[in-house]
């Protein structure tokens, strides 16, 4: 995979990661995490809407939403308490803004993997990104096929 | 160089009341020559937001277990590891952490398994210090490195292997995950990843008693009473028991261990670590489904 498969933003943050030293990849990933947007507020009202991702060690919860240009909204809420999940939902977030459904489920379910954060996180933590990824594009497929 | 115990009156019904420190301690102590104090979490970026004054952080991902074998670092890699927190062998550490000090629980195990001798928890945790209000920085301390001498691990008093489970049948076994996990109950979709063992259930004859039980609201453990209604009446110990908890991974289980260790003064409590995700993936072990412990198998 090259860099050029992927959508510029998510290259980006990729790049990023991957200039910096391990200890300055967490403070990185904490940054993501303190710029994660607080939920619409149709959807904070909403919680039922949320999706859990059971594969996060600590809650978090999804909404994605697909407008009539076939744009991808992705809403994500976490709690303070658990940053590295906020981060991951950051990085998606910020990553994936703008892109179209055949962008997003074009982008490799293998992306959290690359982004230099395995040695840092760990692998099984980064398993939680992977989720949240995954569940992101089988909502799309589910409101594109409705 | 042992700083001295928290005399707390809490403490004292405790078998172990030096094995505990409140925030009001903690606070009083900090600076202290001889003390060090470790942040261990779930999450691995939470002491980066803020953590108490002069503490250092010990992840267990990324410090604890080795990189690559499913095992603990050696003698060696413990002593570089600790060596360049500023710990020496004779230090008092106090451990806390997030989520009743789960992962707090689960580094104090590590460090027994080095035998390292005066190792406390911070009864409460992160939260218990944050309700009350008391300070957090995001100074990284930079201690000077020390010599912290090469100890071979000493697991077999307080870790299990699956082995050892097979030959421990008839002798009291702590499932301490949820009661879901517990009776194998699917708890995620089909076509969702499923995490890490491929039959759900519990081994036979385990008792199921959540190992957050023991943390009151606030974070921090019960009261012996309220201990000994859960683990002698609902689970069925007795004095002289030789006991092994499990979870998923071995770490809510090193919280159990913990409490029955150190609180209520059982000896030779071992924590199975290779837990579900080893047991529930291995061929042709014994497997209960159901809320019911099941029938002891035969020891093997």
């Amino acid at each position: 995979m090259t860099t050029s498969d992927l959508p510029e933003a998510l290259a980006q943050i990729r790049e990023d990661f991957l200039g910096l030293e391990q200890r300055d990849r967490l403070l990185l990933l904490l940054e993501f995490a303190n710029e994660l947007p607080e939920l619409p507020a149709q959807y904070a009202e909403h919680p039922d809407l949320l999706e859990r991702v059971e594969e996060c060690q600590s809650p978090v919860f999804i909404f994605v939403e697909v407008d009539e240009n076939r744009i991808v909204h992705l809403h994500a809420t976490a709690p303070k308490e658990a940053p590295t999940t906020r981060g991951f939902a950051s990085i998606l977030v910020q990553g994936l803004a703008g892109l179209t459904v055949d962008d997003v489920l074009g982008v490799p379910d293998d992306y959290p993997n690359t982004i230099g954060l395995t040695e840092a996180v760990s692998p099984l933590r980064i398993r939680g990104m992977t989720a949240l990824l995954g569940r992101t594009k089988r909502q799309i497929r589910e409101k594109v096929a409705a | 160089m042992t700083v001295e115990v928290d005399s707390s009156a809490k403490f004292t019904e405790y078998a172990h009341p030096e094995r505990l420190v409140s925030t009001d301690w903690l606070q009083a102590h900090l600076g202290t020559p001889g003390l060090v104090v470790v942040e261990s979490d779930e999450d691995v970026l939470l002491y980066e937001t803020g953590h108490i004054p002069g503490s250092v952080k010990i992840d267990w991902h990324t410090d604890l277990n080795d990189p690559v074998q499913r095992d603990y670092i050696d003698g060696e890699g413990f002593a570089k590891l600790l060596g360049s927190k500023g710990i020496s062998r004779d230090s008092t550490v106090v451990i806390y952490g997030d989520k009743n000090n789960w992962w707090a629980a689960y580094a104090l195990w590590v460090f027994t398994l080095f035998g390292h001798e005066d190792v406390r928890l911070l009864d409460g945790g992160r939260a218990k210090w944050e309700a009350e209000g008391r300070e957090y920085t995001t100074e990284v301390p930079t201690p000077a490195a020390v010599d912290y001498p090469v100890v071979e691990r000493n697991d077999a008093p307080i870790r299990a292997y699956k082995d050892d489970v097979l030959a421990h049948f008839g002798n009291p076994l702590i499932d301490v995950r949820s009661p879901e996990e517990f009776s194998g109950e699917r708890t995620t979709a089909p076509a969702y990843p499923e995490e890490g063992a491929l039959r759900a259930g519990h081994i036979p004859s385990a008792q199921n008693m959540p190992w957050g039980k023991a943390a009151a609201d606030d974070g921090t453990f019960r009261g012996l009473g309220e201990l000994n209604a859960l683990y002698r009446d609902g689970a069925g110990l007795r004095d002289g028991d030789s006991v092994i908890a499990y979870c998923r991974i071995g770490e809510r289980s090193s919280h159990t261990w913990f409490v029955l260790t150190h609180l209520l003064g059982f000896d030779g409590v071992r924590n199975y670590d290779g837990s579900w995700t080893e047991w529930g993936s291995a061929v042709r072990v014994p497997i209960v489904k159901g809320v019911e412990p099941g029938a002891v198998p035969a020891a093997r």
